[in-house]
Parts: structure tokens; sequence; C-alpha cells
């Protein structure tokens, strides 16, 4: 069967069981863009390609699907290198398909040319040229399978228009050859045995999960560990979900904004078991100082991870979920030892009794008084279904969403942690709803990052895709506000956005979004029940919140965890 | 010509004398043979702030594959952060650490240096003796060539800078593993020992 490339790249798309796309034509993908109309492929077109790309990343964090996102060249391309870079940063799998230049025009400068190949090999797991249509079914296998194997990550296909154009004898590979790629997900049997071991030994141990168990979907086999050794559990930024928020081992959140529990556990713990987590900055604070006491297991997919950052004492290449399997196995199949492993009762219970003394905390004065931001999201998770999908951009909304949400069930939190990009969660959110169009997704977001991104409700609008957005109007770039008040003697420069400029309401409205605004805790419950019938299209509920609020606890960059900040009482 | 100059401070025998090659380690970085791929590597050492000595690069016998030599500042970064993350590149496919003292190595020299009447003799006594050649004869300067050890080839510029380089260029170090002379078990044995 004789196709053209153009048709060959979307049949292909089919063969992977791609069945939406989000994207936005141009000059040089438009040969593309022709067969998608008898392609069963639904196309979301965006306003921005930025949105796009966050759109696959939103659909793959909520389906676990990879998330395709296709764009012209040249500036396009360019504008979609932020999802592609935030995709790398949070293991996220999505494949990039951009228009390219005719191949004889390459490297001449021609009209909307941008060697994105070359821009975008730091910020992909891979890319790939395609100068043969004959390869175009061989390129899309392997950049599915790279996409999703592994570590998880982005990839990107460059699709000349000539390559497009071309005639090409259909055929679907059989298999990928990739010689130089081959990730292993079975951990070494005398590594999980000395992680038992040490597992046995430890007398203040404690789970540092991150998003590395829910890429290998091994949420309920992390469960069944945890109830097996009755070790507690700190979930970070990136695997908020991953383990019941509910459940009495459970910590919440460790890092810079985390709880003094999580943090303070992983400080003090004789041994961390660090299951898909990868030591950042924003968890360890001053790595010297960071769980100074503790011996380290360490599991990941990525090799590279282990020992980057923090020397492990057991190393543990694989995968979450066949390693976790693993260690069960191996404990349950030595009932002796388990007999006569550490006792950490005292351990769960000095946690325990710090839960106690230093929960989060924040005053909301008077429900008309001034409207504090915790207390929106408090209500919003309240009244919101326990399977609701909440998304958020980056910044104060997104600490206070991750702290003060709470998290039951994997897949419901997806935000930009690696890279933290501004603008996130209403491309993210639209991307999620589409993947999931039965659960309530929620955005949560700033006043700052929805200037960056909300040209895309005309999307979500247009193409009937119902997502709640709760914008938290505090009128400043918050995060950087209160940078600025505490370690820059409260001169604040370039941080002003103003409360009614834009209009958040009537622009939203002009977007399509019913939308209201809220100005004090008594309006707040009534507005979200409202938002909470509207199901026809999207909603935009801007709450006037307190410029003045700061997340806390805060541990201060470059400093210890041992210097937490619990409030702004600590600041004296 | 029958005498010839072997480095007194062989780097195979003492890896240490060598410039720097405590704080060097070669890496034979066997590569697919696609567009992109040199690019790649050199941007991953770029981007992670590793430092590359010298890079050499040529197809190998499979045409498929290519093979780069890499010389690397291990102070930049630990050798298995860079090996680990050089493994992460779809299209690398072997990566083998060559120790100084379990290699070969070599590198080729070109050099034109000042040989008017009165010293090119003794600059042709030089080239012999490193058995080099002469590749390019002008008026009063010579091109020279000498391949070896990347040692000699030290010594060989060393004692060519006292006629005057006007030019010089080197290629970097290829290498590969040194054969097996013993069998396993009594390599193991002297392993131990020493």
């Amino acid at each position: 069967m004789k196709l053209t490339g153009a048709q060959a790249l979307i049949k292909s798309l089919e063969m992977q069981g791609v069945d939406v796309m989000f994207g936005l034509p141009g000059g040089a993908i438009l040969p593309v863009y022709d067969p998608i109309i008898d392609s069963p492929i639904r196309h979301v077109l965006v306003r921005h390609e930025q949105g796009a790309g966050h759109m696959a990343e939103g659909y793959a964090h909520a389906t676990g699907r990879p998330g395709v996102a296709m764009v012209t060249s040249g500036p396009a391309a360019t504008n979609i290198v932020t999802p592609l870079a935030d995709a790398y940063m949070d293991s996220v799998p999505i494949v990039v398909i951009t228009g390219q230049v005719a191949t004889g025009s390459i490297g001449t400068d021609a009209f909307q040319e941008a060697d994105i190949t070359g821009i975008t090999m730091s910020v992909t797991k891979h890319n790939w040229l395609i100068t043969d249509a004959n390869d175009i079914p061989d390129v899309v296998a392997e950049a599915f399978y790279v996409a999703t194997t592994g570590r998880p990550g982005p990839v990107l296909i460059d699709f000349p228009k000539d390559v497009a154009n071309a005639q090409m004898d259909w055929y679907w590979p059989s298999s990928v050859d990739l010689p130089g790629y081959k990730p292993n997900p079975r951990g070494h049997s005398k590594m999980i045995a000395a992680a038992v071991k040490m597992i046995f030994e430890a007398s203040r141990p404690v789970f540092y999960v991150g998003g590395g168990v829910l890429n290998a979907r091994a949420s309920d086999v992390l469960a069944e560990l945890v109830e097996l050794t009755g070790i507690p559990v700190v979930t970070t930024l990136m695997a908020r979900g991953a383990f019941p928020d509910d459940h009495p081992l459970c910590l919440g959140m460790p890092g810079m904004h985390g709880n003094y529990t999580a943090v303070t556990a992983l400080q003090q713990s004789d041994l961390l078991i660090a299951l898909g987590s990868r030591f950042d900055d924003r968890v360890t604070g001053k790595l010297d100082g960071f769980a100074p006491h503790a011996k380290v297991v360490h599991v990941d997919i990525d090799p590279a991870e282990l020992g980057k950052l923090r020397r492990p004492d057991v190393p543990i290449v694989g995968d979450c979920r066949s390693v976790i399997e693993d260690i069960v196995r191996a404990i349950k199949a030595d009932p002796d030892a388990y007999q006569h492993r550490a006792d950490i009762t005292d351990w769960v219970a000095t946690l325990k009794s710090w839960q106690e003394k230093y929960p989060l905390k924040y005053e909301q004065p008077s429900l008309s008084g001034v409207l504090k931001p915790q207390y929106v999201i408090e209500k919003l998770r309240d009244a919101a279904p326990s399977d609701t999908i909440v998304v958020s951009g980056v910044g104060q909304h997104q600490m206070w969403a991750s702290q003060y949400w709470k998290f039951n069930y994997p897949y419901t939190w997806i935000n930009s942690g690696g890279l933290g990009t501004m603008g996130f969660a209403i491309p993210a959110a639209i991307g999620a709803k589409v993947g999931k169009p039965d659960r309530t997704v929620w955005a949560i977001d700033g006043d700052g990052c929805f200037q960056m991104t909300a040209q895309e409700l005309v999307t979500a609008s247009i193409e009937q895709i119902p997502i709640k957005v709760a914008l938290l109007n505090n009128s400043y770039l918050g995060m950087v506000r209160q940078w600025q008040e505490m370690f820059y003697g409260e001169r604040y420069s370039e941080v002003y956005l103003s409360p009614d400029l834009p209009d958040y309401v009537k622009w939203s409205e002009a977007m399509g979004c019913a939308s209201f605004r809220v100005e004090n805790a008594e309006e707040v419950g009534p507005a979200i029940e409202k938002a909470n019938e509207i199901n026809d299209r999207p909603v935009v509920i801007e709450f006037r919140t307190d410029s003045s609020e700061k997340v806390f606890p805060m541990v201060p960059a470059g400093v210890s965890n041992d210097n937490i900040i619990l409030g702004p009482e600590g600041l004296m | 010509m029958s005498i010839s100059y072997i480095p007194g401070n062989g780097s195979s025998s003492d890896p240490s004398a060598s410039l720097g090659v405590m704080h060097h380690h070669v890496l034979s970085v066997l590569v697919e043979n696609r567009a992109g791929v040199l690019a790649r590597i050199a941007q991953l050492f770029s981007r992670r702030g590793y430092n590359i000595f010298s890079l050499a690069v040529a197809p190998t016998d499979d045409s498929r594959f290519s093979r780069i030599t890499i010389v690397v500042d291990v102070d930049s970064a630990p050798l298995e952060q860079i090996t680990k993350q050089l493994h992460k590149l779809i299209n690398v496919i072997k990566i083998s650490e060559l120790d100084p003292a379990e290699s070969v190595e070599c590198e080729l020299l070109v050099a034109t240096v000042n040989a008017d009447i009165s010293a090119r003799g003794h600059v042709m006594e030089l080239v012999a003796l490193f058995d080099g050649k002469i590749i390019d004869v002008g008026i009063d300067k010579l091109t020279v060539l000498a391949t070896g050890e990347p040692n000699k080839i030290d010594d060989f510029s060393e004692l060519l800078s006292s006629f005057g380089i006007v030019e010089l260029q080197r290629t970097g170090r290829v290498a590969l593993a040194k054969l097996e002379r013993q069998s396993n078990k009594l390599k193991n044995t002297t392993g131990r020992a020493g």
C-alpha cells in the first residue's frame, strides 16, 4: 500500500493507539493536517503551542498513556521547548511532532526554520529528524517506545515537509531496533536482599517516595510494603497521592515547604528508602546537612540517579513496581528475620507526637475579613469528589494546594515540579480532563500563572472541556514577593500585578467560561457549590486573597533542613 | 633507522608520569553511526559541566558504528556519573573505561618547524629518532609527522619547540584495551598480589 509520508505518520500514530492529539497547524506541517480529517484521532486545536505541550503532559499524567502534540516548524517548535523541558524534568512521556522545512532547505535559514533537534537535545530523552519517508513507521515506533519505557520522558520527531509529501510503501514494524537502549526493570537480587536486611535493622526508617512510584504504577504494592513493615512514608511534590494522605503512616510532603514531621523524619532517620525519588535540592535543602545519620537504599530505573547527589549504601537499578514486589516477596520469604526485626514503635510514636504538636496552620480571621488562600483550598477540597484531579501552576498556590489538599488516590495531583513552569495549570488541566472526562478537574492557579496561559480557556470552551479553575488572586507574584519580604528586607521589586487589571471575571466570560468573583470567606462555599454544578463549560472562580500570606513551613534556600521555619513567628 | 626513541617513563608502566594522567581517564565509546551523535555527546559534556581533554572520532570496521575516544577530566565530575549519563544517550551502545595501565594508546602529531640550513640536519635527526616522517619541505621550514603513545608525542613536541614551532596539530589519543597475555587465572593472581 502506497501512502504519503503525512498519511504514514498519522497511520503510525493510530497504530500506537493514540486517541487524541493537541496541536496547531502551520506551513511546514500542513500536509500532515490533511489526513487528520479522515483519522479517528481527536485533534484539540490549541491557541498557543506551549499549551499543546502542557496538555499532552496533563493527559499523560492523568492517564499513564503518552501525550501527543503536533505543531509546525520554527516559532511553533521553539514555543513547545518549555513543555519538553518540563516533561524531561518530571519524567513525563510525551511525543512531540514538529514540522520542518523541506530537507533541501535545511541549513539555509529558510522561512520558519529552526534547528529544533539541536535546540531540544538537552531537554528530550531522544529526538529524530526524519529524512526518508520510508523511516516513518520505524521512527514513530521507536519514539513511543523510548518515551514510555525505562525512565519515561519527552521525545521529539522533526518532520520535513518534503518527507510528508513523499510516497512510501506502508509497513508496521513488529519490534524496535535500538541497540543502545535496553532499560532494565528488574532489581538485582543481591541488592534486594541487602535492602531487606537494612530495613529489618533500622530503628528510624522512612520511605522517601518520589514520582518514580507513580510512573511505575506501583502505589498498590507500595501500600502492601508499608502495611508489612509499618514504616512511615513521605511523598514528595511529584508523588502526592502515591500513598494515601489519610493513612496513619503518611507523613505528607517533605522539602522546602514540607510539613515539620515529614522534613524532620527524613532529617532524623537512620534509613532512607528512596523509591523513585532523586534527592532534589527542594527536598534536601543543603545537601551536606540532609539526613546526616541515615543510610540510604536508593531504587531508581535511571542508573545515573544513583549516586548523582547522595551516595547510596544499597543502590538498586530497577522499576519501582518490580523492585517493591521483590522486596515484599523477600520479606515474606523470611518470617524469622521478620519476627526479629528492629522495633520501630518508638519512632512511629515520636512522629505521631510531632504531627500533633506541629500541624500545618493558618488563621482565617473572620468570615467577612480578608480571605486566606488556604481556607479556599480546604473548602474546595471538602466540596470535591474524592477522586478529583487537582492541577496547579507554580508558586505559593502550588505549595498550598499540595499541603492542604488530601490526596488519597494516585494520579490525582498534577503539577510542574522540577522545572517550575508558571502557566502549567490551565493547559495541563485541559489535557487531564480530555484523558479523564468523567472526573472533576480543578486547576488551582495564581494570578501570575493565569496570565501566562489563560488563552487556552478558549480552547477548553470551544472543545467543550469543562475544567474548573480556582484562581487565587493575591495581585502579586506571590512566591517572589515572599522571598523579597523575608530575604530582601521587604524591598518589593517588580512583583505587583494589580488585583483588577485584568478583570479576570470579564476576561473568563469573554473566553466562554462561567465566572464569578469571591471577596470574603462567607462567599467561598456558595461559589464553589455553584461552580460544581456547572458541567457544560469551563468555570473560573476568582478568589481575592490576602497578599501578605506566606507559605510555611519554610526551609530557606541553602541551609540545612534542621533550620525549618514553622510560621511567621519564626521570622522574629 | 635502527635507533629510535622510547619514552623513559612509559605511560603504560607508570600512569602518573605522563602529563596529568592522574586526572585523565580514557573512555572508548561505541556509538551508532548516525547524524548528530557527536553533537549529543559534546552537548552532554557541556551541559553537565564535564571537561574533555581530547576527542577522536572515526568509523569502526562495521559501518553501522563509530568509535569515539574521549579523554575526560575526572576532576570535573566523577567518572561513574559521566559514564552513566553517556549511557543514557540512545545512540551510545557501549562504553569501555580504559585504564592507562591496561590499554594501548596512540596519538598523531604534525608540526611545521623552523629549519633553516643550519638547523635542518638537527631536525631531521630528531624526526628519525622518533620514527617520524618529513611530510613537507620548504625553503626554511619542515613539516614533520610522528605517531606513538601520548608520552612520546609530548616529548617530541617539547624537543621540536627548541627549533621554533610555526604550527602544530595533534589528533588526540585513540586507544584500545590491552590484549590478554596470560590465562585469566594467572592474571587474577597477579592482580591480587599487585
